[in-house]
């Protein structure tokens, strides 16, 4: 029988007891993908030879009587924009089209250290742009739930990937909320830690102040185990934090929210959001009221300038981390006929490797540093910023975590925004305050829309460093949930009609 | 002072060189700007912990961050900022209690990441100065060079260019890369604008580069080879109609990779300006490169149109704050000034000014320092150096101090002064250590050089070389006593340079009834 | 009046090394007069007073030791690269000075 469908958590359990092998649970996997994926397209590449051979080392392991961790064993998708020695790394773009890294991120060293299979690279919106997957230079992500519909992003491959079985754990990042939209919109859970809290060494920079690595999967616990697994302190990364990681999987478990305060953030909390996504969130607070919690709403009136502040530091940071890609060191070349100067032969590759979404940052971002606009525009933002932070500051003495549905619809159907930027970026109004501020943000489904039966995400922010707290509000409210339900939200996925 | 355009040069053809240089000066005023570049000398990269020795093969000192591969991400080196401080303090500069990276945006292929990590508005060390000192028709005369900036950045890797002319870069037919080099501290030290300096402005630039170069190098933070370009000058310049107060449009020179080069550069970088001025011509806001056979610059980039390097914090890296504590602490370790050192020096080793600057050209302080601390006599010291062991470099081409250890060569001073050795057989003495033939002990041993200071063995000569010119021994009886040189002489050359001359000497006059 | 010209547009582009067609520069000068006529709302709140934010944590002073570790291979170094000649990255003629 097949295993796909367990929890990480569960398959760990069964791995330890000896129930099954890493080797069979990665083959079941790879047979699931090879079923459904040309259907759903998560996967930008599979290496099937590298995760037997650590399936088979995990279950070597095992055999002799190491003692191994809570996940060892268990498969992964990983985001293609985090770089895997010898394993193709295109971030969605054709810019890196054949490029194999020689080096490991941090994030997949320390997946290796804890025995994680890698059944392959997940696919996304070129270098991490976009809310939709819809700007992969391989071609659009479909959603799970309806294959007609976008999967989120930028990491929609990855959880795209956790609801159609073919992973039980995922590696997303998170810029502006490429972890917990694509987690909301395909019915799973998606956390982005305190910034500094997982490793950036080997993440392709998108922008490098906000980005950040972290655990998606089907249930908070599953997100906690492989939180703890890729967190801590690594010295390659300037802005890593060191000390210890909370006790996230301890606070998954507590299921106990008595005597908390919850913040509902007015300014994000519902006004222009879906009917249905509303009532979902507002049911959320009820059973959280239930569960003991005290709900207070706070107001963060600079919120309404986060997304403007948003899409001028990102695209800055962009337009500079983007500059390698130049056709000098790596990746694809276009035009060198021995004629050419390396001037035009870097122009002319980056005008074929780039998508159109990359260039509009590019552009914006170089727009908004340069001379004479610098003050205007990227300036005027990092002072917004600072205000976003101050919102949270105050935020968070009247409330211990901070809640807001996660995005302010549903799954929307392939191409219908594609040619609306500014309709595009609003996915992200919810998400983006947390990336600004360097604090912890997590999405955990909490229904179907009445209106359109697609998942609803329940977004939890927490404190710089104080991740635990939003784990130990997410495993409650899952809890809750899944006992009102009598089942799981992703049990109920319609059959995918593969095609 | 002549010309320092050659008119013969096929591209001065037909133009008209109305002012020499000291014409010039009589009518403008230069004012001076000086960029030095310093690699610093840490083991490891500013970024990364690749390796950072000088001529390594192609790319095997590169690691995904100084490739700037995707994801890569920088750590910045505490020796490196430990180094700018000492130097920082060195130039008498405040230290910033918080200064941050930024990066500067500008595509080129020896850059990994097509921009530099550097610092901009926030830089480590400002408002400094450094004296210097230089001679002038009334004497030697002081100037304050007053810094800007000390701040951090990275070196680029390097680039072949490969066909077309000559290894230029235009016509090259396409251009190799190696980023060894990438990733390299780099320290950047920024003056303000010199103006004042008048028809010195060459010597004062000279000076400034020179005083700067052994600073670093008593601060142990760098190689400052010049020719390696581990120290390298950007000096820029503008003129200004004598009294007018203004400040003319400057150019800026690169690739002077010589003290001697610095000052070269300013004399034609000076009479181009002054003759484009001259003939009413503007002078162009660009960058020139010095041309080493000429002395003359050619036209680089033009800045007319600024770049736009839209500089922004590098958002990789944190700020950095030295605290008072860290700061006091390196202020400890400082070494005594250069020119402070120089002039103690000069006043215990008692040196005539003229050998002063001959010991300090020849970098030699150092090694004559060591060679008195241990125990030779300061002036046999200096002589040595500056002498024998020079001399015996230059034939060799190689750097005296690579020669002989001040150790072997102290040991030999001491020899000498005991008289166990003569001047003559000191040299050989020396020839041997540097033959390999071990050390000064070993050298006497195996080759017999021992003094001759058995005085019955001594008779022996004297008696010989008394019979073999007996008028001159004669006249030495009637009083003459310069005439004993010739004796002393033949004696000398008897014993083969092994007798001590003044021993001879006295035993002679003795012998012939004149002691 | 547009915020942003055809011609602004070509400059960026050029500064950002993208080769564009007049029909891409067209485009792109209406997306972004769009985006920029959005964003400029930043101007209305920041303050003179206000600091700027530009690192999310106040984290400072982090340093690694000056000790050489191992690099990669030449053959690594160069596993990526388009074109090569021995031992190093081939690229095309530079035209132009360095800095
Ligand atoms: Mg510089
Ligand atoms: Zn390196």
């Amino acid at each position: 029988m097949s295993s796909i469908r367990l929890s990480a958590a569960e398959l760990g359990a069964a791995l330890a007891k000896g129930e099954i092998t890493s080797v069979e649970l990665t083959n079941q996997h790879f047979d699931r993908i090879a079923e459904v994926d040309t259907s759903v397209h998560a996967f930008l590449h599979l290496d099937k030879e590298g995760a037997l051979a650590q399936a088979n080392s995990v279950d070597a392991k095992r055999a002799a009587g190491e003692k191994l961790g809570p996940i060892a064993g268990v498969p992964l998708a990983l985001k293609d924009v985090l770089t895997q020695k010898g394993i193709p790394t295109t971030c969605g773009s054709k810019m890196l089209e054949g490029w194999r890294p020689p080096y490991d991120s941090g994030v997949v060293t320390k997946l290796k250290d804890a025995g994680v299979v890698i059944l392959g690279k997940t696919n996304m919106d070129e270098f991490a742009m976009g809310s939709s997957t819809e700007n992969s230079a391989y071609g659009p992500t479909h959603n799970p739930w309806d294959l007609t519909r976008i999967p989120g992003g930028s990491g929609g491959g990855s959880s795209a990937s956790l609801a159609a079985f073919e992973a039980p754990l995922a590696i997303g990042t998170d810029t502006g909320g490429s972890i917990r939209q694509p987690a909301a919109v395909t019915g799973t859970v998606g956390v982005k830690p305190t910034y500094g809290g997982v490793s950036r060494y080997g993440l392709v920079a998108f922008s490098s102040s906000l980005d950040q690595a972290g655990p998606c999967a089907r249930t908070v616990l599953d997100t906690a185990l492989l939180h703890e697994a890729i967190a801590g302190h690594d010295p390659r990364d300037s802005t890593s934090i060191n000390s210890p990681v909370p006790q996230v999987v301890a606070a998954a478990k507590r299921l106990d929210v008595k005597g908390m305060k919850i913040g509902v953030v007015k300014e994000i909390s519902g006004e222009g959001f879906q009917a249905g996504v509303r009532t979902r969130f507002e049911e959320s607070l009820q059973l959280l009221v239930e569960a003991g919690a005290e709900i207070v709403e706070v107001s963060c009136p600079n919120f309404d300038y986060a997304l403007a502040a948003y899409y001028l530091i990102a695209p800055s940071e962009a337009s500079s981390n983007l500059a390698r890609f130049d056709s000098m060191r790596y990746g694809i070349r276009v035009g060198d006929d021995g004629n050419r100067g390396a001037e035009e032969v870097m122009n002319l590759t980056r005008q074929v490797g780039f998508g159109r979404e990359v260039k509009r940052r590019i552009i914006l971002g170089t727009y908004a540093l340069s001379s004479g606009y610098y003050d205007a525009y990227y300036g005027s933002a990092q002072k917004v910023r600072t205000l976003i932070k101050r919102d949270f500051e105050a935020a968070f003495t009247k409330a211990d975590v901070l809640v807001s549905p996660t995005a302010p619809t549903t799954a929307f159907k392939i191409g219908e925004k594609s040619d609306d930027p500014l309709a595009m970026y609003l996915n992200d109004i919810a998400t983006i305050p947390v990336n600004m501020a360097g604090i912890g943000g997590m999405s955990l489904p909490c229904g179907l829309a009445p209106e359109d039966g697609l998942p609803v995400g329940f977004q939890i922010m927490s404190p710089v460093m104080q991740d635990d707290l939003m784990y130990r509000v997410g495993g409650t409210l899952e809890a809750a949930l899944n006992s009102k339900w009598g089942h799981t939200l992703i049990s109920q996925i319609p059959d995918l009609q593969v095609r | 002072m002549g010309s320092h355009f050659d008119l013969a040069d096929p591209r001065f053809a037909g133009a008209l060189v109305a002012l020499n240089f000291a014409q010039a000066m009589e009518k403008y005023e230069p004012t001076l700007g000086l960029e030095v570049h310093v690699e610093l000398n840490t083991n490891s990269k500013m970024f990364c912990s690749c390796a950072t020795e000088f001529g390594g093969s192609p790319n095997t000192q590169t690691c995904p961050v100084c490739l700037g591969l995707p994801g890569a991400l920088p750590v910045v080196n505490a020796k490196a900022i430990e180094s700018t401080i000492l130097i920082g303090l060195a130039l008498n500069c405040s230290i910033a209690p918080y200064s941050r990276f930024a990066r500067k945006n500008y595509f080129y292929p020896d850059m990994p990441k097509n921009f530099q990590t550097s610092q901009y508005d926030e830089p480590i060390c400002v408002n400094g100065y450094l004296d210097v000192e230089i001679d002038t028709d009334e004497g030697p005369a002081k100037f304050r060079i007053e810094i800007e900036r000390v701040h951090m950045e990275e070196d680029t890797g390097k680039s072949l260019h490969v066909g077309g002319s000559t290894g230029r870069i235009h016509g090259a037919e396409y251009s190799l890369l190696d980023y060894n080099r990438a990733g390299i501290p780099l320290v950047e030290i920024v003056t303000k604008i010199v103006p004042g300096t008048g028809k010195y402005a060459p010597q004062v630039a000279r000076a400034y580069v020179t005083e700067l170069r052994d600073i670093l190098r008593s601060l142990g933070v760098s190689d400052v080879k010049m020719e390696q370009g581990s120290l390298r000058c950007d000096a820029n310049v503008s003129l200004a109609p004598m009294g007018s107060g203004k400040l003319g449009t400057r150019s800026e020179t690169k690739n002077v990779n010589s003290l001697r080069s610095v000052e070269r550069a300013l004399f034609g970088e000076i009479e181009r300006q002054a003759n484009r001025l001259e003939s009413g011509e503007r002078v162009v806001q660009e960058t020139r490169h010095f041309l080493e056979d000429t002395g003359l610059t050619r036209p680089g980039r033009s800045k007319e149109q600024a770049e736009d390097y839209r500089y922004f914090p590098e958002p990789d890296l944190v700020p950095v704050t030295p605290d008072a504590k860290w700061i006091e602490e390196l202020r400890t370790k400082l070494p005594e000034k250069p020119s402070t050192r120089r002039k103690r020096l000069q006043t215990e080793w008692n040196v005539p000014d003229k050998e002063m600057t001959a010991l300090i050209n020849a970098e030699l302080l150092d090694v004559v320092e060591e060679t008195i601390a241990l125990g030779a006599e300061p002036t046999r010291a200096r002589t040595w150096w500056l002498g024998e062991i020079s001399r015996l470099a230059n034939e060799k081409e190689v750097e005296p101090t690579s020669l002989i250890s001040s150790a072997n060569l102290a040991e030999i001073i001491a020899l000498i002064a005991s008289g166990e050795l003569t001047d003559k057989l000191a040299r050989q003495v020396v020839e041997g250590v540097i033959n390999g033939e071990g050390s000064p002990a070993d050298v006497i041993a195996k080759r017999g050089l021992k003094v001759v200071s058995d005085d019955s063995a001594l008779m022996v000569a004297i008696e010989a070389a008394i019979a073999a010119q007996p008028d001159t021994a004669e006249r030495i009886r009637g009083g003459n006593i310069p005439a004993a040189g010739a004796l002393i002489g033949a004696v000398m050359k008897a014993t083969g340079g092994a007798a001590d001359a003044a021993k001879v000497r006295e035993l002679l006059l003795k012998h012939l009834g004149q002691a | 009046m547009a915020a942003i010209s055809r011609d602004d547009v070509a400059h960026l582009a050029r500064l950002a090394r993208i080769e564009m067609s007049a029909e891409e520069l067209d485009h792109m000068a209406s997306e972004l007069d769009v985006i920029l006529g959005a964003v400029a709302r930043v101007q209305e709140v920041a303050g003179q007073d206000v600091p700027p934010t530009s690192h999310p944590l106040p984290m400072t002073n982090i340093f690694r030791a000056d000790v050489v570790k191992p690099s990669l291979t030449n053959e690594e170094a160069l596993s990526g690269a388009p074109a090569k000649v021995e031992e190093r990255f081939k690229v095309p003629q530079i035209l132009g000075e360095a800095e």
